[in-house]
């Protein structure tokens, strides 16, 4: 069982997001990256699996910036290889569409059973890698799942829908699945074990191939939305708030 | 890396300190366990732990998840008769096993990455870190950026850089260094967490990437000595960076203003006419016999028309307010297993002394009294002030 | 039929989910500054009885078959694509939820159409439409051109009425027969599964009542209990209520408790200390209730009101149910 993992790396949101006044776009300049939340689900799961069926787990990156750490880490908590595929231009961003391409050439020569990856990523506006991909080599895809469980010759996964109803879907393997949450929160892994995974594992490092790409939705610009410190407040007294409550819950779509 | 055996187990905490040997010396006279505020609820105690690996039963040590219930207080540590490093050396070495077999409740996992990614536990971010110091009435200044050198190093922590209500602590003690005419500066954005928490939860792998971090960053600056408002970035400098490459003068901020008491009375021209009763923190007292008992007393006696009452538990014996260790994220998980807070017997104990306030010298018990005031049924009554609060209130006019 | 706007109607255990009529309203806006029509495309087994509210559409296609009754993504992939690469509609709006976005991703991949997710609102234009997508976590907003002859979006809530686009009458309908028939699928739908009984993890709940100590006693919980049964949702607290064991600790957020994420936290007599915020701060829509209007909590809310909790929570229940 070989299960390849992709990870994306992200704006941080705990850093102030600023517009760069000249482009106006995301100013990166002073973006802190991290590993898509959802991503390290997906390599969580991955683990789960090969802990209960053997295999292996291989985890995938575009090389856009910092992304050392967190691979040593998934040697640290048990991956068996780590790839970095470093490209001109990687490190100003790639956009989905790029991404599924580049790791499309990338896990050629393999033959996977799974290929795993978070659902979705804070700063997805062209789709998502693990959809696009999927499309690109032609396997099945299911996004939203939330439990993986192997049988012959595929996987039986959770999808969940909205409302907090879920479904049992059979797949065959191989497929890329969409993870929205491992079966368990992504493993703990002791600073040491790190530090050592840093000093025995190494990274290998593939050049990003040329890629085709159509798709990619044009960015006209990025905005900060109006400034609102504090909440909006709802006046008037109890009946009114509770008139006005209701009929925002409606509009936002959280009630019916 | 990891331990398979009782034994091994055992020699890795004898190797942990220079006093590991006394563990062998065990009585089982069970005192530890009858001190620790959280001895009842554990599978097993410090003395139980002893009898468990005496008789091999490393796996059933391992499968228990109670040794999360201890909050680094010393207070086993300080009452061994034989003197086993029970908190730094066995405790704390269990923890580091149980992360390393990936054994952790999930709060304190949150605030570990955090401390890695960010550099405090809280998962705010490090740029910043300053901003309760930002468009302050005194003027702060910040190593990296003034760039001039300073008599001391404030080293501020966490929770006195992004808690709301220890930032309140830290500009206070902004007030009362510039009152005095301290030439001072803080690290701001090049500060990371102290790591003592963090090694006491077991992570002494991430104490040390953190402490490693602050060294580097120390070093850039000309400064006489640190001072801190936080015991337990205190006990870590003095005790825990020597060995990293770090020897300087490192003291608690009421061991120095004891010190200038003559300069400082006369700057305290308010009576603040109020009982006050001053809780030990740990790591000022029993922890590495750090033993400074009187030092706070001696400032707080300072302040005109306060009066000084002790609670029943006080010097060596306090009660830990249940912040260490990890125990600052563990609070759901120890009412789950104990269904009792230590804040809450404290608060008690203040209450009967007949005090108006509460007086601390951590930034951890501020909020963590400050709750239990609430849960206790004594708001509108007791008040929760660090010591630097106090003297802050009684300069102005 | 080229050029269009087209609407792949979400539907879910035979029922029009809601963001089919946010999709329907936004594309009405479209089609008309396109001057185009609108087309709502169901896909299902008996999908005529589901076209009763989509009278905002110009016209409705309806594409029945046994195999596609329950959403099967790789099959509802390919029939999507199918039609989408015959007719070749200008816009195709699907819901950014579990099967919107499965679809949307590999239909635009597939058809090498632009694609933009997570959009909240449109602005009409006769040649190029404009979209605005929420991103970076409700951070920034993106904008940018819908480029032509064909573009996918998946659309948010948020940015138009549901009530603008559910009509009460159907629109034209015409039946399309699947294209091309079903080879053997990898991909199959077993079966649905409830939510199981037991104590809830509130982490997975959409929808949380939160309480903190404005709700004053043990007694008054029963009052977020109601509340949060109307709104389909669960009940947690801050510390000091579940300390008080008022909650079980299942139901804390917070620092030492659960991190949550629901579509909506409603935060009732709660002050919003860090450590409480850190555990819900990042919920799609926080309204909070206390009457301290320096309560730290606001900072956080999008929604506010200061009227006392207690009266509040009966009069919401009651207005929620009225509805």
């Amino acid at each position: 069982m070989d299960i390849a993992v992709l990870v994306k790396f992200v704006p941080d949101l705990v850093e102030e997001l600023e517009i760069d006044e000249d482009t106006g776009m995301l100013d990166r300049a002073f973006l802190r990256l991290m590993p898509n939340e959802l991503d390290e689900h997906a390599l969580e799961q991955a683990l789960l699996l090969k802990e209960r069926h053997g295999g292996t787990v291989t985890v995938f990156t575009l090389d856009t910036g910092d992304v050392d750490e967190t691979l040593f880490t998934a040697i640290a908590k048990g991956a068996d290889r780590v790839f970095k595929i470093v490209g001109e231009g990687f490190d100003e961003g790639a956009s989905n569409h790029r991404q599924a391409a580049v790791f499309q050439e990338a896990l050629q020569g393999t033959s996977w059973d799974l290929i795993l990856a978070g659902t979705q990523a804070v700063d997805d506006l062209d789709g998502f890698v693990g959809a696009l991909l999927a499309q690109r080599l032609e396997l099945p895809y299911i996004g939203y799942l939330t439990k993986v469980v192997l049988q012959d010759g595929g996987a039986l996964v959770q999808k969940e829908y909205p409302g907090g109803l879920n479904a049992d879907i059979e797949v065959a393997c191989p497929a890329v699945l969409g993870i929205q949450a491992a079966e368990q929160p992504p493993r703990y892994v002791v600073t040491s074990k790190v530090m050592e995974a840093m000093k025995s594992a190494t990274i290998e490092e593939i050049e990003a191939p040329e890629v085709e790409i159509a798709g990619e939705i044009p960015l006209a610009g990025m905005s900060l939305p109006e400034a609102g410190a504090q909440a909006e407040m709802i006046e008037g007294d109890v009946a009114d708030v509770a008139e006005s409550l209701v009929k925002l819950l409606r509009e936002r779509g959280v009630v019916a | 890396m990891s331990v398979a055996t009782s034994y091994e187990f055992l020699e890795k905490v004898i190797g942990a300190t220079p006093d590991g040997e006394h563990i062998r010396k065990c009585l089982q006279c069970g005192t530890c366990s009858g001190v620790c505020p959280y001895g009842f609820a554990m599978e097993f105690p410090p003395r139980s732990l002893i009898a468990a690996l005496r008789a091999d039963d490393w796996h059933g040590v391992l499968e228990s998840d109670t040794i999360w219930l201890c909050v680094s207080c010393f207070a086993c540590a300080k009452v061994c008769p034989v003197e086993i490093p029970l908190t730094r050396g066995l405790l704390s070495t269990l923890k580091t096993e149980m992360l390393v077999g990936g054994s952790i409740p999930q709060e304190l996992q949150t605030a570990l990455g955090n401390a890695r990614r960010y550099g405090n536990a809280m998962g705010e971010s490090p740029r910043k870190r300053a901003e309760w110091a930002r468009d302050f009435t005194v003027p702060v200044s910040i190593l990296g950026r003034d760039k001039e050198p300073v008599d001391v190093l404030w080293f501020v922590g966490d929770y006195g850089s992004y808690h709301p209500r220890v930032q309140q602590v830290s500009r206070a003690m902004a007030k009362v260094l510039h009152a005095l005419g301290v030439r001072f500066g803080i690290l701001g954005p090049e500060e990371n967490s102290d790591g003592d928490t963090q090694a006491f939860a077991g992570e002494w792998g991430l104490f040390e990437l953190l402490a490693q971090k602050n060294i580097k960053a120390m070093r850039r600056y000309v400064f006489d000595e640190v001072i801190t408002g936080d015991p337990h970035a205190y006990n870590a400098l003095r005790h825990e960076y020597p060995r990293l490459g770090f020897e300087r003068t490192v003291r608690h901020y009421t061991q120095y203003l004891a010190e200038r008491i003559d300069d400082l009375r006369p700057l305290l021209r308010k009576p603040l006419e109020l009982r006050v009763t001053y809780h030990d923190p740990c790591y000022l007292g029993r922890a590495n016999d750090n033993n400074i008992y009187e030092e706070p007393r001696e400032v707080l006696r300072a302040i005109p028309g306060v009066e000084l009452v002790e609670m029943a538990h006080n010097r060596e014996f306090s009660l830990c307010c249940g912040g260490g260790g990890g125990g600052m994220w563990l609070d759901g998980f120890s009412w789950e297993k104990a269904h009792a807070r230590t804040t809450d017997w404290r608060i008690k104990e203040a209450v009967l002394a007949g005090a108006d306030v509460l007086a601390v010298a951590c930034p951890y018990e501020t909020p963590r009294f400050e709750d239990a005031v609430k849960s206790t049924g004594n708001e509108g009554g007791l008040v929760v002030k660090d010591i630097v609060e106090l003297l802050a209130e009684s300069m102005s006019d | 039929m080229a050029g269009d706007v087209w609407v792949v109607v979400e539907t879910l255990r035979g029922e029009v989910s809601e963001i089919t009529y946010t999709m329907l309203a936004a594309g009405r806006q479209l089609a008309d500054g396109l001057g185009a029509k609108l087309t709502a495309l169901v896909l299902g087994n008996e999908t005529e009885a589901l076209a009763g509210t989509l009278g905002v559409a110009d016209q409705a296609i309806c594409i029945d078959h046994a195999e596609l009754a329950e959403f099967n993504p790789e099959v509802h992939l390919r029939v999507l694509g199918a039609v989408l690469e015959e007719q070749k509609p200008r816009l195709v709006l699907l819901g950014h939820t579990a099967i919107g976005t499965d679809l949307a991703c590999g239909v635009a991949q597939r058809l090498s159409w632009p694609l933009a997710v997570g959009c909240r609102s449109f602005t009409e234009d006769s040649d190029e439409p404009q979209y605005s997508a929420l991103t970076c976590g409700g951070k920034l907003i993106a904008t940018g051109p819908l480029p032509g002859p064909s573009c996918v979006v998946t659309v948010m809530p948020g940015g138009y009425k549901p009530e603008d686009g559910m009509a009460d009458k159907a629109p034209p309908i015409e039946a399309l027969a699947v294209p091309g028939g079903f080879e053997a699928a990898r991909t199959r739908f077993k079966a649905y599964i409830e939510p199981p009984a037991g104590d809830v993890d509130i982490s997975k709940e959409p929808i949380l009542v939160s309480v903190g100590r404005g709700v004053q006693t043990q007694d008054n919980i029963a009052l977020a209990e109601e509340l949060a049964k109307v709104l389909g949702g669960v009940v947690c607290g801050s510390r000091p209520v579940v300390d008080q064991g008022w909650l079980p600790t299942t139901r804390l957020v917070g620092k030492s408790g659960k991190q949550v994420k629901p579509k909506l936290y409603l935060a009732l007599g709660i002050s919003g200390a860090p450590e409480h915020a850190e555990g819900m701060r990042d919920a799609e829509l926080i309204v909070a209730v206390n009457q301290d209007e320096t309560a730290p909590i606001y900072g956080f809310a999008q929604y506010g009101a200061t009227v006392n909790v207690l009266e509040l929570m009966p009069a919401l229940t009651e207005v929620l149910r009225k509805n």
